[in-house]
């Protein structure tokens, strides 16, 4: 019937426009932001970066987050795991974009953590009480100290820190070197300089597993 | 007004063709737009704004209800989709006026996420995906009210 072809033959055009357009616009996005990474690679990494692992490790994750986004807490293990299999030769550095509402307060708390020398106890520490200190996708920073509670910082010392104009100058430099990077969302991660090609745990491992088959050959 | 247990008989020949046409492009209209609102959310991760989705309840369903008076035509369907169609213009309408700054966004119910007076996207210079709404939603309601018209002659 003829009613019926035109009506399977309209669906099906709908359909490949919206597949040829979704195609189209990610091949662009992903080619966007390797372009930018290529061009600004000085905005990958700044010296005021919180690192972990070797320091002459020749694969760098670099990972651009938020304390109170919950993707970046459920990919935190993973990232540790990666790291512990490989102890040598991967590195990661966290860069910070607080697109939480009020999320740069978790992030003032984390440098002031930071130099009394428990940075990664206090992301740890927040991470697991996330849902207590994020309300509806918005920073309760009242509610922060009590899931700090356990780590053993000096609180008046980090009351004092975290209104720091350095710590504040850090967190804009990040973000600044974000937006340059075409970093929408988080967690972002770039290993080498890649990008992952789609958002996934299996796509970050690839990364480092190629990264570190190119660079320790031998 | 035919009984109620029976479906009112289908005009026949080329009314009904037409009548079929009508319907069939509100349904066109209606995938479009489902398929352009799911592009901006799932493809370009815009999240959809408390306005954007009262639209979106209104519109998606269309593309589903719309079909299922198409084979066999039942010009009943018009009676199913229209208070879908009508209720969607007015979110729309609502959305619009408020970007445009003709209501304050004050009195807007936006709570959550993403304000509703923020303009993603504007072509020309006045095209935007408000008025697009709008506009998808009043054509729906222009076939829908001629098909009416056409079945009841």
């Amino acid at each position: 019937m003829k009613q019926k072809t035109l009506f399977i033959l309209s669906a099906v055009i709908l359909l490949l426009v919206f597949a040829g357009a979704t195609l189209f616009y990610t091949s662009n996005k992903q080619e966007q932001t390797t372009e930018a990474v290529a061009l600004n690679q000085a905005n990958l990494l700044r010296m005021h970066s919180p690192t972990l692992g070797a320091a002459e490790a020749k694969v760098l994750i670099v990972e651009f987050f938020d304390p109170a986004c919950e993707t970046c807490r459920d990919f935190y293990p993973f990232v540790k795991q990666l790291m512990a299999a490989h102890p040598d030769h991967v590195r990661l550095a966290m860069r910070y974009t607080p697109f939480h509402e009020g999320s740069d307060h978790a992030v003032k708390v984390l440098e002031a953590a930071r130099r009394q020398g428990k940075y990664w106890e206090t992301l740890e520490a927040l991470y697991a009480a996330q849902e207590t200190w994020v309300i509806h996708h918005r920073v309760e920073p009242e509610r922060m100290w009590d899931a700090l509670a356990g780590v053993g910082l000096d609180m008046e010392r980090v009351r004092q820190d975290m209104n720091t104009p350095e710590i504040a100058a850090l967190i804009a430099q990040d973000m600044a070197d974000a937006e340059t990077l075409k970093v929408t969302k988080t967690p972002e991660f770039f290993v080498n300089g890649r990008p992952m090609p789609s958002f996934g745990y299996e796509q970050l491992q690839t990364l480092v597993e190629e990264a570190i088959a190119k660079n320790y050959r031998n | 007004m035919a009984t109620r247990t029976q479906p009112p008989p289908a005009p026949a020949g080329t009314e009904h063709d037409r009548a079929w046409t009508l319907v069939f492009l509100a349904w066109l209209i209606a995938t479009a737009s489902t398929l352009g609102a799911l592009f901006f959310s799932e493809v370009m991760k815009l999240a959809p704004c408390e306005l954007c989705w009262w639209q979106r309840i209104f519109m998606f369903p269309l593309v589903l209800v719309l079909p299922a008076g198409l084979f066999p035509f039942d010009p009943r369907v018009v009676r199913y989709a229209m208070p879908l169609a009508l209720a969607g213009w007015g979110f729309a309408v609502f959305h619009w006026l408020l970007v445009m700054g003709v209501i304050p966004e004050s009195i807007g119910p936006c709570v959550r996420g993403v304000p509703c007076s923020e303009v993603t996207f504007e072509w020309l210079g006045f095209i935007n995906i408000p008025l697009l709404s709008v506009l998808a939603f009043s054509i729906i309601i222009v076939l829908l009210a001629l098909t009416h018209i056409k079945v009841s002659k």
